[in-house]
């Protein structure tokens, strides 16, 4: 049952995150996106991880995507389709991706995996523990670096959407 | 741990949506659709992340706590991005690479 879930959740992925990057129409795109890391929430549910599918619903399909859809509808005219790089260009890019996919997946396939056997949900009581633990293997010093980060951004992003225009 | 899933399935999935990734940054010319394939780019890395931890650490939670970084690292780029793309439709009215050369200096 899960197995077949699995299936159709990769290549509803697989095939979102293909139109998403070959879409000539951006705001399609930007939707085809939103499909995409749905799916992605749907593996994190699959592995049990259900905080990190909640941070990803929230904050990717809640919150990136509104971000993203908000500054598409004020910078492109809608009806405009996207140009589309040259054919060589094209050829190019798709062969770089296959050999880089390729050396990928060989070096997967070739890798012999150890995987441990089966184990409980992540529970968000340890996570929660083991951020703001100070002891050894705790992570107490990035978390407050990445709220640091996060203040800096949001006066960054304050300071720099306001700008001054090319007349000033 | 997924039923009857083994951790090279997931891998491979993960690899092909980076290198889908890749390729729109390779051939897109407008700064918003670039954004978005550098979203996918995150997001495979991060499924990467918990994946690994699960399947072969699952004793440990180093990944799980890099994956939620990676999510707020990944919010702080776009809020950043899209200011600085709206910036540059105020100076140039375009979001094309190819007019983009106030950024340069």
């Amino acid at each position: 049952m899960e197995r077949v879930l699995f299936y159709i959740v990769a290549l509803i992925i697989i095939v979102f995150a293909i139109k998403a990057v070959t879409s000539r129409k951006m705001l399609r795109a930007v939707v085809y996106l939103l499909f995409v890391l749905t799916g992605i929430a749907g593996i994190y549910f699959m592995v049990d991880y259900t905080f990190m599918a909640a941070v990803q619903l929230a904050v990717y399909a809640g919150g990136v995507i509104v971000l993203i859809i908000f500054s598409v509808l004020l910078v492109h005219h809608i009806e405009l389709r996207l140009e589309v790089s040259k054919f060589s260009q094209r050829m190019m890019a798709g062969v770089v991706s296959l050999l880089g996919l390729g050396v990928t997946l060989y070096a997967i396939y070739t890798y012999d995996f150890v995987t441990s056997s089966a184990q409980g949900p992540i529970e968000v009581s340890e996570i929660g523990r083991g951020m703001l633990s100070f002891e050894e293997g705790g992570f107490i010093l990035p978390f407050e670096v990445i709220s640091v980060l996060l203040v800096a951004v949001m006066i960054g992003a304050i300071v720099i959407a306001k700008g001054k225009s090319l007349e000033q | 741990m997924i039923e009857g899933i083994s951790i090279y399935e997931i891998l491979t999935l993960t690899s092909i949506v980076f290198f889908i990734g890749i390729y729109g940054f390779l051939t897109r010319k407008n700064l918003i659709t670039m954004l978005l394939s550098v979203e996918l780019i995150l997001n495979a890395s991060a499924v990467n992340f918990v994946v690994i931890n699960t399947y072969l650490f699952p004793e440990n939670l180093q990944g799980v706590y890099f994956s939620v970084f990676m999510v707020a690292i990944a919010a702080a780029e776009t809020a950043l991005a899209v200011a600085i793309i709206i910036n540059l439709y105020k100076l140039i009215a375009s979001v094309e690479v190819k007019d983009t050369e106030t950024m340069k200096y």
